[in-house]
């Protein structure tokens, strides 16, 4: 962006300038913490499996089943179909499990945390305290005179470090707390939902995950309930070499709502780091869950050095009728993305949605989608899909529609919309249509494109530069998918649009 | 997913026992003998395709690979006007793969050259050298197409055209099938020279079980214009490869219509290599579930490597009582082709509760100035347009058959030639009108 250290220019208002500007020209978050770190020894084996549970605290129980994810994957082969390429990871070569020194003694409360934690997430603009969040965000001008507020389960490397606000989610009954927490005090609700939507057969990643995961969030809102405020996990991943398998579980209980945003980064190393998380949403009868996400992990550098490889599976099951789920997800970071959120519309007259944007620059590369299965009658579901290609990235959009016999009068509505910045990138789409009725009905579009050089013209004689104007009609390109993102997060995904795109012009 | 070891092998004895119920050709000239080879080398290779093989996903290969051709009855048309019989045209016939002079027109034309291939392949110097099994061979990248090598390897007959100027009259492979358990393999080539035009036709169900390649290399400036009719016999089995190479300005337009058959799997596999060349291809399915099973699969592969070149796939299918279909289309752009536009259209119609379709529209882009899209659509018949009818007196069977053919109208208006497209549609017209009154 070297106009805007220049000059302002009219009609673009100086805050805006300033906040791009404020987020800076390279990958922000690419610095790390001196934080002294509790290792487990490199590699993967059945030891490593009991050391994590047993580091958790866990029972009996969730040390089986994890022995018994372990004990599948090492018979599975790792996926080759997704349109990226990499050196062979060597699954022993990372650490598994690694915490934080001062984390050994759980703190009681936030104000027990290593201040060197705190200022982490302060720096990562991460307001972990909740003073800081009751200064927060205001809502839209229209949006009430209440301040937004949200709670934050904040993971750092393999561990939860603190959860905010959860007094007051307890008044409303609702559970928000780290993965490992949950087992001990929910065992229950964890034993009847966990590995339910994600078996630990799933896939490669995510039986890996099932064995090794080591904390992640977990919600679950009573029947009835409206969670008063929007829910957050902040993903960061800080020490060398070290894998990240967090896993999150959200359960809505009948007629009730939440949202749920994810925000993920990483510093910048030299090393591939690899990480497999695991999400589960269940939405019973006429409950609801938004699963927001922006995914900024360290990207790698120009020659694809270094970054992060994101193999997430994220599925949600709407179990009850007339359940609804929503996945928005704005992907611009990771070296490799290989992510399908994906809806099982098993109860009838429920809907799926998905909303994606995945940009990738440089040497990134990105195979992502959703799979809509639609089992019961009425289902509906509408998938909305921009890719950007930029520099010798390659972008694909993989997706899977399913009507089955039984889905009766069920619709689907896609749309894939891929842009090519520069001749030495990739735009791909391959999209599975299966139907198997006849009331039903699907459509899928797609187009493939290049930024329009009259659009081009037009901003250019405005007076804004090339960079700026790419940025402008990019945005413009994903405005569907950004309008479905809770507000504050459109802003900063609005923001890391034009920042992920940098360098590809000219 | 690693196959295990069992699977593995299973696919080695599936492909040896199809090998040796078939004989090598003998006779043939060294240049022949050698391409045979190299083809059983490459069926070899990557072994007869089973149901685990993405690109066989949809469809069940089984009764292709199998040794033996499963038995299909004969299905007599009667009273019915042969296709394209009202055109000139030099006809070419086979009965369940096997050439028949007496029933064919002399294999001479003007601007054209024609030979069987069992002739071609026996001379030390022939055209034929340059193409035969050389595209299919480079078809087999990015994707293993080994019944196509198969017929390489084998084929027992076919015909090598050669069009050095504008053809008068198209050339028309009329396909027989006469024996209830008849396995054909042909394999056509088709070279079309520098600004030369020629039309192909086809039609017939050929055999029990047919396994078709044909070969077209479209120079510059060239034009090969095809036109099919699959046979209706309701027990047949087809696979079909039609491997294209299109040079520069030229053009490349091929159309299928397929009613009834247990199973087909046409295969277009298209590179266009010259600037600013066009490739149609289009398809227009009508499945009857009923007449035993219907399984239909269009699978397109089209390879922009040039600039300002245009393609378009448009497929429409209508299906009934259980009837099956399938499209698997692609456009690859390649780094540099530039200014490419491509399009592509799958729509199927699905008349029933019981049928099925199955798509998998792919785009794989490597170059920035392009304009490309895919739409897909599955749905029932509009009510509307139904009750619209309906309100002004069409019964509802013709209504219906009305629909139809308006549905499969943009897939045949694809073809060029006014006659051709006029004799599909009226074909198509009259198979409607005896259907309803069956």
């Amino acid at each position: 962006m070297t106009a805007l250290d220049t000059e302002i220019r009219e009609g673009v208002e100086r805050e805006t300038v300033e906040a791009v500007k404020a987020l800076g020209g390279k990958y922000k978050y690419g610095w790390h913490s001196d934080i002294e770190m509790d290792f487990a020894p490199k590699g993967v084996n059945e030891d490593i499996v009991r050391l994590i549970s047993e580091k958790n605290g866990e029972p009996e129980w969730m040390t089986d089943w994890r022995l018994q994810a372990f004990k599948r994957w090492k018979q599975m082969d790792e996926p080759d179909w997704a349109m990226v390429n990499y050196p062979p990871i060597d699954y022993q070569d990372q650490y598994y499990y690694a915490k934080p020194k001062s984390m050994r003694e759980k703190p009681k409360s936030l104000d027990e945390v290593d201040p060197e934690l705190l200022r982490t997430y302060e720096k990562l603009g991460i307001p972990l305290k909740e003073q800081m969040i009751l200064a927060g965000v205001e809502a839209g001008e229209e949006g009430g005179t209440e301040p937004r507020r949200v709670a934050v389960d904040a993971v750092f490397d393999s561990v939860s470090v603190g959860t905010t606000f959860q007094a007051e989610l307890e008044k409303a009954g609702v559970i928000f707390c780290s993965m490992s927490e949950a087992i001990q005090k929910h065992p229950d609700l964890v034993k009847k939902y966990l590995g339910s939507v994600v078996p630990i057969t799933d896939n490669f990643f995510a039986t890996l995950n099932s064995a090794v995961f080591s904390d992640g969030s977990f919600v679950y809102v009573p029947p009835g309930v409206r969670c008063p405020m929007e829910l957050s996990t902040y993903f960061r991943i800080n020490a060398e070499n070290t894998g990240q398998f967090e896993r999150t579980l959200i359960i809505a209980d009948k007629g009730s709502y939440v949202s749920y945003l994810e925000g993920c980064t990483a510093p910048q190393r030299d090393t591939h780091q690899l990480h497999a998380a695991v999400v589960e949403l269940i939405v019973l009868e006429d409950a609801e869950i938004k699963y927001s996400t922006v995914q900024n992990w360290y990207p790698g550098d120009e020659n694809g050095k270094g970054g992060i490889y994101n193999f997430v599976t994220k599925r949600a099951d709407c179990r009850g009728d007339r359940s609804k789920v929503m996945w928005t997800q704005v992907e611009t970071g990771s070296a490799i993305t290989w992510k399908y959120p994906s809806c099982i519309l098993r109860g009838d007259d429920s809907q799926g949605e998905f909303y994606s944007i995945a940009i990738a620059n440089n040497a990134q590369q990105a195979d992502t989608g959703t799979k809509m299965i639609h089992l019961g009658k009425r289902t509906k579901s509408r998938i909305v899909s921009k890719g950007i290609s930029a520099g010798r990235a390659q972008n694909t959009y993989r997706g899977l529609v399913s009507m089955h016999p039984k889905a009766k009068d069920s619709r689907n509505y896609t749309q894939c919309d891929s842009l090519l910045i520069g001749d030495k990138c990739g735009a791909h789409t391959v999209p599975y249509i299966e139907v198997k009725n006849n009331s039903s009905r699907v459509e899928h579009e797609a187009t493939t494109s290049k930024v329009d050089d009259d659009q081009l013209f037009y901003c250019r004689s405005r007076g804004m530069d090339e960079e700026e104007a790419v940025a402008l009609v990019v945005n413009g390109f994903c405005r569907e998918v950004l309008q479905a993102l809770p507000m504050e997060f459109a802003m900063e995904a609005q923001q890391l649009v034009a920042i992920s795109l940098e360098g590809s012009v000219g | 997913m690693a196959a295990s070891a069992a699977q593995v092998q299973a696919r080695v004895d599936l492909t040896e026992a199809r090998i040796a119920a078939l004989s090598a050709p003998s006779g043939e000239a060294g240049w022949a003998v050698e391409a045979r080879r190299e083809a059983t080398a490459r069926l070899r290779a990557a072994g007869l395709p089973t149901r685990r093989d993405e690109y066989w996903k949809y469809t069940d290969p089984a009764t292709l690979t199998q040794a033996e051709a499963t038995r299909a009855s004969l299905f007599e048309a009667s009273g019915e006007v042969p296709l394209y019989s009202g055109i000139d045209r030099l006809k070419i016939v086979f009965v369940d793969g096997v050439f028949d002079a007496a029933q064919s027109d002399d294999l001479t034309g003007e601007g054209l050259e024609v030979d069987r291939l069992s002739e071609a392949l026996k001379k030390d110097i022939h055209w034929a050298r340059d193409l035969y099994g050389v595209l299919e061979t480079r078809g087999q990248d990015p994707v293993l197409r080994p019944l196509a090598a198969l017929n390489t390897a084998f084929a027992t007959d076919g015909v090598v055209i050669r069009a050095t100027g504008k053809v008068s009259k198209p050339v028309s492979f009329v396909y027989l099938h006469q024996d209830e358990s008849s396995d054909a393999i042909l394999h056509h080539l088709v070279r079309v020279e520098p600004g030369a035009e020629v039309t192909v036709l086809e039609n017939g169900p050929a055999a029990a079980r047919f396994n078709k390649c044909m070969e077209i290399d479209v120079a510059d400036g060239g034009a090969f214009h095809h036109v099919r009719a699959q046979g209706r016999d309701h027990e047949r089995r087809a696979v079909t490869h039609m491997f294209a190479r299109v040079g520069e300005g030229a053009t490349y337009k091929s159309f299928s219509l397929t009613a009834n058959g247990v199973l087909t799997r046409n295969e277009h596999v298209i590179e266009i290599a010259g600037d600013d060349a066009v490739a149609h291809v289009a398809g227009a399915a009508m499945g009857d579930g009923a007449s035993g099973a219907f399984h239909h699969d269009d699978t397109v592969f089209i390879t922009h490597d040039a600039q300002r070149c245009e393609s378009r796939q448009v497929f429409k299918k209508v299906l009934r009582n259980g009837a099956e279909g399938v499209f698997q289309g692609k456009i690859l752009v390649k780094p540099g082709a530039q200014k490419t536009d491509g399009y592509q259209i799958s729509q199927a119609l699905l008349l029933d509760e019981d049928s099925s379709f199955q798509a998998k529209p792919e785009l794989e882009i490597y170059a920035d100035d392009v304009q490309c899209s895919h739409g897909s659509t599955t749905g029932a018949l509009d009510e509307t347009a139904l009750y619209y009818l309906r309100s002004r007196g069409v019964p509802r069977a013709e209504a219906t058959d009305l629909l139809v053919l308006a549905f499969l109208a943009e897939a045949i208006e694809e073809i060029e030639d006014e006659r051709l497209r006029g004799d599909i549609h009226t074909r198509l017209e009259q198979w409607l009108e005896r259907r309803r009154q069956a």
